[in-house]
């Protein structure tokens, strides 16, 4: 393995029909209009020096590096801000030219420290670089003038160091924060010789920088400088792989020495990031090496016993005897296996393959039940497919973006930030959520409607949409009539056009104005390109998969699907939860979301594995709880999810596994869903394997192994073994077999395979011979079902509902720098910025309690209580309180309820009535959380402290 | 058992959606959501709670169940 160099460019590439010949130092080049002659120069092999450009920023033409000589022109205009001309001759080295770079560096020289040899970019430094190829060789003007070489170092983010020192005030890191990150979060404060770079007058962790890491990837010298590279030194060598966090998928260089990864770099041919990333993709892989990462195998008969260090052998024997011997006694439907939305494509089909062909039955399921879950069934039922309809590239041909219940800046970062460039550059904003989310108004967006809603109501908003479409008659007729099931559509035009639908009837049930309603409803219809991108607000509630059908209606009824800038767009959470759907996660269908009932396939499956499998669909995940309560399920195999953590009604939870007689974790820390087994099995992180991650663009992108597996096997091989030991052989040697055996038996896949995958860099399904190079845009020709079908989604309220005792609604989400149940974050510097979970609660909510900012608070709920301590905000609407859930102890799933979608089961985490007051202590629930994780988390003969 | 209830409301939610189809319709609609995605356990369940008065269930839902059949599980 060698280091990925990627060449820069220098600037931007242009998108013109028109294209013009250069000669560049008397070789030919044939480009875009509106290249700029850098661009151009290096397309012809010709690298003109530079400082202040480099190709992800627009040119700025501040260094004066980069003169050239074009002939007819008289003197020596600066390549990256000279666009290229039809027949231009470029000379890029002459004497002249040479002498004014030279003098151009000594300037910068003549004010940089000199201590190259031990600076920590030594080798991967722009200026280092120019000074060598401008032969600079003396600096006249001596180094005891006026200088910046005393300036103080700001060393207050975690990941990364400001040298201003080694500053050369070329504004690449200005202009990153702005153009590629859209945070606007750096300046260049003075004039002249004091003009310095400033995060708005404060340190960087108290500036408003998010942590992206775009400046430091920007910065030509050591001025800043990821940290792991000063302890460690330059990289030797890199793989490209895949972001194991969140579902935009971002593309990275995992950079070693040796076996130790020293950074992650996005990677520019990204196609989901296009060389960005966040603070957690870029920076918070610490967690691969913390010391809590179990690294061998462990059993317990009781799980009051301590755990005892076993070989892999015997930790597969023994759980393999167990689930014998559970099938033997209570059935052989008395066990399953949960997939994970964090394991890789591969694996997650191999234990889906695991429960039906070697358990014998289809009780498996996987976490999106619990997040995403509606978006497949209200997508299949309308659309045809359970996935989004764009890729994230069509948000640049978006004029109207509609977003509900996500949080992007948080939740999405990458694909925030490209959504934020184009509404920077005009497209307008429609925002739907109980809170003030940020990307309501950030420098230079402003949305042009925010619709507040009491959480709970999303169906009633969109039927209130869809009624001013359908009564003020702005439906595009032709592309409904073309395309959709015309007698569906009529009976729901009929429905919303009911008065009792209309903005104003509804204004008392959802809280948003009436007249607002209609503007957001028309702007949506008749702004052009319009594409609505939802996350968890819709899904997970009581009428999860009626929303999103809701959403679908009303995307169809405007012709907003099946071309670039629409579209119905699920922002995904984990970086594999559309791949763990994909896979046939779900009780009732196999891969590629075909119905275990399918006759056909089901006999293709059967021949493949060579064995006979149940034709009707296993328990979910909740109703494997409730099976354990009634004795008549007895084990389960989870890999990679903590589902103690994550899923609701923890009390419900914890006494289904614990009337389990054994249960087998996989992951790579004791969670807290491991309190609750017998068998630990150390799984590998996204860096210690190989196989694939599916976004939540359809995008499949490579995952490569950067170290060995720190416990000695990837996941896909627990799986084999643990299958081999039940008595079902599944022989492969790699992940690119269980890939090639996907695409076999999976006609949406039939095109992928691990040669594919490298010479395309990704694939979106479908890929097969229709589309032999992958399917960026849904539903161009039709919808995939055939006819799009309108349903009637009647709004139905929650039971779950406020009164006297609890008067305010709880809702949750998530937070920029933590991730899920917080299992890798917190185990990273990330805590500096989220140390704990807090309660948002409005300032008149809280006044009326006697609640100030930071008071420790009971929240109650008819299921349970929690304490956390209170953040008192404007975001949050009177009525309602907000948190995360990243801490196990906020015990946030103590009180939220049962109550779910009614057609996946999604919980409805999103909606709880409670009451909230000021307390002096942590909640039982919490006190015993601590007692319990103590005695459930001891290693026989360990000292180590696991947790 | 422990989760009537559950099983009840469960029904009741799927019941309430498909309220607004023409009846027969309807009924299919919940009865076919049953059969897809209700394990045969579940179904069996909510087919002798029907056989012992179904007591809180929807009419629709109670309809819908009289139109399954109960599927042993494989041993
Ligand atoms: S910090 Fe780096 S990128 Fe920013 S102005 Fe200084 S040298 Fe340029
Ligand atoms: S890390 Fe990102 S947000 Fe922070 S200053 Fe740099 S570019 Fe801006
Ligand atoms: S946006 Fe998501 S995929 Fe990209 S770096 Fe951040 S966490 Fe990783
Ligand atoms: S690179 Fe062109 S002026 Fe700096």
């Amino acid at each position: 393995m060698t280091l990925i160099h990627e060449p820069d460019l220098g600037t931007p590439a242009r998108q013109s029909e028109v294209l013009v010949t250069v000669e560049v130092d008397g070789k030919m080049v044939m480009v875009p209009a509106g290249t700029s002659v850098m661009r151009a120069a290096a397309l012809a092999g010709v690298g003109v020096p530079k400082l202040c450009a480099t190709d992800n920023l627009e040119p700025f033409g501040s260094c004066r590096l980069c003169l050239v000589e074009i002939e007819g022109r008289r003197g020596t205009p600066a390549s990256c801000t000279t666009p290229v001309e039809d027949h231009m001759r470029v000379t890029t080295q002459t004497p002249q030219l040479a002498g004014l770079r030279r003098g151009v560096m000594e300037l910068y020289i003549s004010d940089h420290p000199l201590d190259c040899l031990t600076c920590a970019a030594n080798g991967d430094c722009e200026l280092q670089d120019m000074a060598g190829a401008v032969g600079l060789r003396e600096v006249r003007y001596g180094y005891e003038g006026a200088n910046h070489l005393d300036a103080l170092k700001d060393e207050t983010n975690p990941y990364f160091t400001f040298d201003a020192a080694k500053c050369i005030v070329c504004s690449r890191c200005v202009r990153a924060c702005e153009e590629v990150q859209g945070t606007f979060a750096l300046t260049i404060a003075g004039r002249g010789f004091d003009s310095k770079v400033s995060a708005g007058g404060h340190s960087f962790v108290d500036s408003e920088c998010v942590s992206c890491g775009a400046c430091v990837q920007a910065c030509p010298t050591a001025t800043l400088t990821e940290k792991s590279i000063i302890d460690a030194g330059q990289p030797d060598h890199s793989v490209v792989t895949t972001c194991g966090y969140c579902g935009v998928g971002c593309s990275f260089k995992a950079e070693m020495k040796g076996n130790e990864v020293v950074r992650m770099m996005p990677f520019k041919d990204g196609k989901a990031n296009h060389g960005h990333s966040c603070v957690k993709g870029r920076f918070a892989w610490g967690y691969a090496t913390h010391r809590d990462r179990v690294l061998s195998p462990m059993i317990r008969s009781k799980i009051t016993d301590p755990w005892r260090e076993v070989s892999w052998d015997e930790a597969i024997s023994y759980a393999a005897s167990e689930f014998k011997r559970i099938q033997a006694k209570y059935g052989q439907d008395a066990v399953g296996g949960i997939t994970s939305s964090r394991c890789t494509n591969e694996e997650t089909f191999l234990v889906q393959k695991l429960v039906r062909a070697g358990f014998g039955n289809n009780n498996v399921d996987t976490c999106a039940r619990v997040c995403h879950s509606p978006t497949g069934y209200g997508l299949k039922t309308t659309l045809g497919t359970s996935a989004g309809t764009q890729d994230f590239d069509s948000v640049e041909a978006a004029d109207v973006i509609v977003v509900i219940g996500a949080n992007p800046t948080d939740a999405h970062p990458v694909f925030a930030s490209q959504m934020k460039r184009r509404l920077r550059a005009g497209a307008k904003l429609i925002v739907v959520d109980p809170r003030r989310i940020d990307l309501i108004k950030l420098p230079h967006v402003e949305a042009d409607y925010h619709l507040p809603l009491r959480p709970s109501t999303n169906v009633a908003v969109i039927n209130a949409m869809a009624h001013v479409v359908v009564t003020e008659d702005l439906v595009d007729h032709a592309y409904v009539q073309e395309r959709c099931d015309p007698a569906a559509f009529a009976r729901w035009a009929a429905f919303v056009a009911e008065e009792r639908n209309s903005p104003e009837a509804l204004e008392a049930t959802t809280g948003v104005s009436a007249a607002d309603l209609r503007g957001a409803a028309r702007l949506y219809a008749t702004g052009g390109n319009a594409a609505i991108y939802y996350g968890l607000g819709v899904t997970e509630h009581s009428q999860g998969s009626t929303m999103v059908m809701g959403i679908a209606n009303l995307a169809m009824a405007t012709g907003n699907i099946g071309r670039p800038g629409v579209g119905v767009n699920p922002l995904r959470g984990q970086n594999n939860v559309q791949g763990s759907c994909d896979m046939g996660s779900f009780p009732h269908e196999f891969s590629g979301y075909r119905h275990v009932s399918d006759e056909g396939v089901r006999t293709m499956f059967e021949d493949a594995w060579n064995v006979g499998l149940q034709s009707e669909p296993g328990l979910r995940i909740p109703n494997m709880f409730d099976a354990a309560l009634d004795g008549t399920f007895k084990g389960l195999y989870i890999q990679g999810e903590d589902i103690v953590q994550s899923d609701p009604n923890t009390k419900h939870v914890t006494a289904g596994l614990g009337a389990m007689e054994c249960i087998i974790v996989q992951d790579l820390f004791l969670t807290e869903t491991a309190s609750y087994a017998h068998v630990f099995l150390p799984g590998s992180s996204f860096l210690e394997k190989d196989g694939t991650f599916t976004n939540a663009e359809r995008r499949i992108s490579r995952v490569r192994k950067a170290v060995p597996p720190k416990a000695g096997l990837a996941d896909w091989e627990i799986t084999i073994a643990l299958s081999k030991a039940l008595g079902y052989d599944m022989a492969y040697s790699h992940p690119s077999e269980i890939m090639d055996e996907i695409a076999r038996l999976t006609p949406t896949f039939a095109g992928v395979s691990y040669d594919r995958l490298e010479e395309l860099g990704s694939i979106q399904w479908p890929c097969n011979e229709g589309a032999p190079n992958g399917t960026p845009i849904m539903h161009e020709a039709g919808f995939v079902r055939g006819q799009g079908l309108f349903m009637v989604t009647e709004y139905v309220p929650t039971e779950e509902r406020t009164n006297d005792r609890f008067p305010l609604l709880l809702t949750t989400g998530r937070i920029l720098s933590q991730y899920n149940v917080g299992a890798q974050t917190r185990r990273t510097a990330n805590v500096v910025w989220h140390d704990e979970d807090r309660l948002e609660i409005h300032p008149w909510d809280a006044e009326n309690r006697g609640i100030n900012d930071g008071d420790l608070v009971t929240i109650t709920s008819r299921i349970g209580e929690t304490a956390l301590r209170a953040l008192i905000s404007e975001r949050m609407q009177p009525g309602v309180v907000y948190t995360t859930f990243h801490h196990p102890d906020s015990g946030a799933n103590v009180v939220t309820t049962e109550f779910a979608d009614w057609a996946t089961d999604c919980p409805e985490y999103k909606v709880t009535a409670v009451q909230v007051n000021r307390t002096g202590q942590r909640s039982e629930w919490q006190l015993d959380y601590l007692a319990l994780r103590e005695a459930t988390t001891q290693v026989a003969g360990s000292s180590t402290d696991t947790r | 058992m422990a989760h009537a209830d559950t099983m009840v409301h469960k029904a009741n939610q799927i019941a309430l959606f498909f309220a607004t189809f023409p009846h027969d319709e309807a009924v299919e609609g919940v009865a076919n959501h049953l059969r897809m995605f209700w394990a045969p356990r579940m179904r069996r369940e909510i087919i002798s709670y029907v056989e012992n008065g179904g007591a809180g269930l929807h009419e629709l839902a109670d309809e819908a169940v009289r139109r399954l059949v109960p599927v042993p599980d494989a041993h």
